[in-house]
């Protein structure tokens, strides 16, 4: 064997170890997304909650999946929640201004995506940097809350019949 | 009388044991530590690399791809009973990185690596080689041990990423290609499951210290070893088995301190 193509092979070991690393490092465990920007336009929503929505959690319409979640921030004076959506122009390109967007969950136990749904007015359309406002949201159904409201209203129920019962 | 013979029997491989891992300190001690000679050093630390490294390349990517498209079709099938397929990607990877990794790398290192490193130094020592470096003046330990020492400990962990990256990248295929869990929320999953400190890191930690451990069984085994050809094939055997048993032993201490207090 050549010393040649030895120093070369042990390079190249090298090189896939340190790619392996960066790998690791950004894709794996997410140490930055800055490298890779979701194609198609963005546009905003705001929403009072957003549950546990993720940065990447999937945006649909319909069903289909038409782009990604690419940033959440809070917004300081109204404490909402602003999410950015990356939209795929070739998915759809015309989506209403009064478009509606809710924050769903995938089944029981699933990730919260974005269900749009899409408004009537046939003349203006959501361009970069729109937003939906916070009348045209949803926020997440969050499970802990419905069943705290859930339990309380049969409590207070109860009460009341034992009241009734009382007064009879 | 016979409980004396066995007590006798006792003390005599307890002094053997602490015999062999006192020689094997001090044979490290004598191979490693001096003034390193940076020029003739390096090529040789090259070539023991590309013997060790990239030789085990090969073994390494396959079974990686493997491991991790079995791990993408099991944790589906089990995960997608609750519903819970989107978390294939946590799964995949913080098992590689966490366990499987490093620990199937040093395996499959030291089956590789490890054993050919044993018979290459026992041959030399059986064929006289390194009795006829003494006689020219020459270290044997500088010049055969510490360019190999150096170059499993280098190569381990580099093959333990590649391994990590091969595996993930297998369950990726198996998971969102052929079973269709959403591209974005096992990446997402994944990504906000995995720190880089606690489980990258610890992961790259762990693996050296299974470099370190496997190329000084090995070397030493070698070194030590009897110079018959029965005596090599013993060695080598015992370079397996000890460092396999010395990697998952370790791999257990490694993880309670790692990731015991959580």
């Amino acid at each position: 064997m050549k010393m040649r193509t030895v120093e070369i092979t042990v390079g190249a070991l090298m090189v896939a170890g340190i790619l392996s690393l960066l790998m690791l490092a950004l894709q794996v465990s997410g140490l930055s997304h800055f490298f890779r920007e979701e194609p198609g336009y963005r546009i905003k929503a705001e929403f009072a909650n957003i549950g546990a929505l993720k940065v990447r959690a999937k945006v649909s319409v319909a069903g289909v999946v038409v782009g990604r979640v690419v940033k959440i921030q809070l917004e300081p004076e109204t404490f909402n929640a602003t999410v950015w959506m990356a939209i795929d122009p070739m998915q759809v390109d015309k989506l209403p201004i009064d478009t509606r967007a809710s924050i769903l969950t995938a089944g029981l136990l699933g990730d919260n995506y974005i269900s749009l749904l899409p408004g009537f007015n046939e003349t203006e359309f959501l361009r970069e940097g729109n937003n939906i406002s916070i009348g045209n949201t949803d926020s997440a159904v969050i499970l802990e809350q419905l069943i705290s409201k859930f339990l309380a209203g049969q409590v207070s129920a109860s009460k009341n019949t034992n009241n009734s019962q009382r007064d009879q | 009388m016979i409980l004396i013979k066995r007590m006798q029997l006792l003390g005599r491989s307890g002094l053997s044991f602490m015999g062999d891992i006192g020689r094997a300190s001090l044979f490290l001690y004598q191979a490693l530590v001096g003034k390193p000679d940076w020029v003739h050093g390096f090529g040789r630390l090259v070539q023991q690399l590309y013997s060790v490294g990239v030789l085990s390349l090969i073994i390494i990517v396959l079974s990686a791809l493997f491991i991790g498209m079995v791990l993408g079709l099991q944790g589906y099938t089990i995960l997608v009973k609750f519903g819970a397929e989107h978390a294939l990607g946590q799964l995949i990877a913080l098992s590689l990185v966490r366990e499987l990794g490093p620990v199937v790398g040093a395996l499959l290192f030291a089956g590789r690596a490890g054993s050919a490193l044993t018979a290459e130094i026992g041959l030399m020592k059986t064929t006289e080689q390194l009795s006829s470096m003494e006689m020219m003046g020459i270290d044997p330990l500088r010049r055969i041990i510490a360019p190999r020492f150096w170059a499993g400990q280098i190569s381990m962990p580099v093959l333990a990423l590649i391994f990590n990256c091969v595996a993930i990248l297998g369950g990726y295929t198996v998971g969102v290609e052929w079973l269709g869990v959403d591209t974005g929320a096992f990446w997402a999953n994944m990504q906000s499951a995995v720190d880089f400190y606690a489980d990258v890191m610890n992961g790259i930690i762990k693996s050296v210290v299974f470099g370190t451990v496997i190329t000084w069984i090995a070397v030493f085994q070698g070194i030590d070893c009897p110079p018959t050809s029965e005596g090599i094939g013993r060695a080598t055997t015992r370079t397996v088995v000890y460092s396999s048993l010395a990697i998952l032993g370790l791999d257990f201490f490694l993880t309670a301190v790692m990731f015991g207090e959580t």
